[in-house]
């Protein structure tokens, strides 16, 4: 049995401690935004936080969060209010919708770490998420957008 | 591991194998005190060969990989650019959402391709690059001969870094599709003593 946190919640379960992460976020926790791309670490799309890193969650073990608190696109925030998730429907970024929550996961962090970031940083943060829509003009600019709203008041 | 999480699991057996590695480890380290040259002390033509078959690891892919010239790390047996325009970042950890063990895990990943591991994967700090790409033998001599440019490091403390570090000790396990260096990390541990103790004679 593994113990952990997944958004908040304390949860137990009895995969194998080398069962890819994603699975059990998917497949025994039934959290299925965050999504399988490649399998190899590659792609992003399977982009997690693990104690508010970011993780490609297709290739991390279970074993490896243990104890630890997990966030996925689901526990992002309770009602999409996360600048970005509010930034990204404001400039409708996806096309197909496949890869972005883990371009969100990623842009997360990004912000968390540096919240006026450049086009290089963005460059540096985001280059290991793939799109093969090629929406990445509209996430650079949602980030930024991103990066405004954090510093707004929401209205009431 | 039950069969529902074999089958949905294509590269869990590689996970398992930490203890391999480490009982690897304890033979490479008892080999090397085997190894070590006894009798008169090397001159400085040994010296200078000893470096030479030294320069031959550091220069192969799994050593030169992780010191670049640039900023980003190499990565394959044709030490190509890594993918994903990964950096190096402030402490050599990469930055941001692209950290290092944002990928990479404690162990190997089986498979070709797939990421390579260690718990302390990363490359040298931008303030001593370390870097081994390009340099001529003589040149990567001299750097390792300098302080400045090792961090500080005596030759002692390389020969240590080779002999005995973790990272290090992956050149010689690591994973499926990467060729290891060519001397085994006893041999290069043994040339090294020999380059060390004969007062590090570097070549022309």
């Amino acid at each position: 049995m593994t113990s952990f946190f997944l958004n908040g919640q304390p949860v137990t379960v009895d995969d194998d401690p080398s069962t890819p992460l994603l699975w059990v976020i998917r497949d025994s926790l039934a959290l299925t935004g965050t999504k399988f791309g490649c399998g190899m670490a590659l792609c992003g799309a399977c982009t997690v936080h693990l104690e508010g890193a970011a993780i490609r969650s297709c290739v991390a073990p279970l074993s490896r969060v243990s104890g630890k608190h997990v966030t996925t696109i689901e526990g992002l925030s309770p009602d999409l209010s996360h600048p970005l998730q509010r930034a990204w429907i404001e400039i409708d970024v996806p096309q197909c919708g496949y890869c972005q929550s883990g371009q969100i996961m990623s842009a997360a962090v990004l912000l968390k770490e540096n919240p006026k970031p450049t086009d290089k940083d963005i460059d540096e943060a985001m280059s290991g998420n793939i799109c093969r829509c090629g929406t990445y003009s509209r996430i650079r600019r949602a980030i930024h957008r991103a990066s405004q709203l954090a510093t707004e008041r929401r209205p009431s | 591991m039950t069969a529902v999480n074999a089958s949905r699991y294509r590269h869990s057996s590689g996970l398992l194998c930490s203890g391999s590695a480490l009982s690897l480890l304890m033979v490479c380290q008892i080999t090397v005190i085997h190894a070590a040259p006894r009798g008169p002390k090397p001159d400085a033509n040994a010296s200078s060969e000893a470096f030479l078959q030294v320069y031959k690891v550091f220069t192969s892919p799994r050593c030169q990989n992780c010191h670049p010239p640039g900023d980003s790390p190499l990565q394959g047996d044709d030490s190509h650019v890594h993918l994903q325009n990964v950096r190096r970042g402030k402490d050599g950890h990469g930055v941001y959402s692209m950290r290092c063990n944002t990928c990479h895990q404690t162990t190997n990943l089986p498979g070709d391709h797939m990421p390579p591991g260690n718990p302390k994967w990363l490359l040298p700090t931008p303030e001593h690059k370390m870097v081994f790409v390009g340099r001529s033998p003589a040149e990567l001599c001299r750097q390792l001969k300098d302080p400045k440019q090792t961090g500080g490091r005596s030759l002692q403390q390389l020969l240590e870094h080779v002999s005995s570090d973790d990272l290090v000790g992956w050149a010689w396990d690591p994973g499926d599709g990467r060729t290891p260096p060519p001397l085994s990390r006893a041999e290069t541990v043994a040339q090294m003593k020999i380059w060390v103790e004969g007062s590090a004679a570097c070549p022309q």
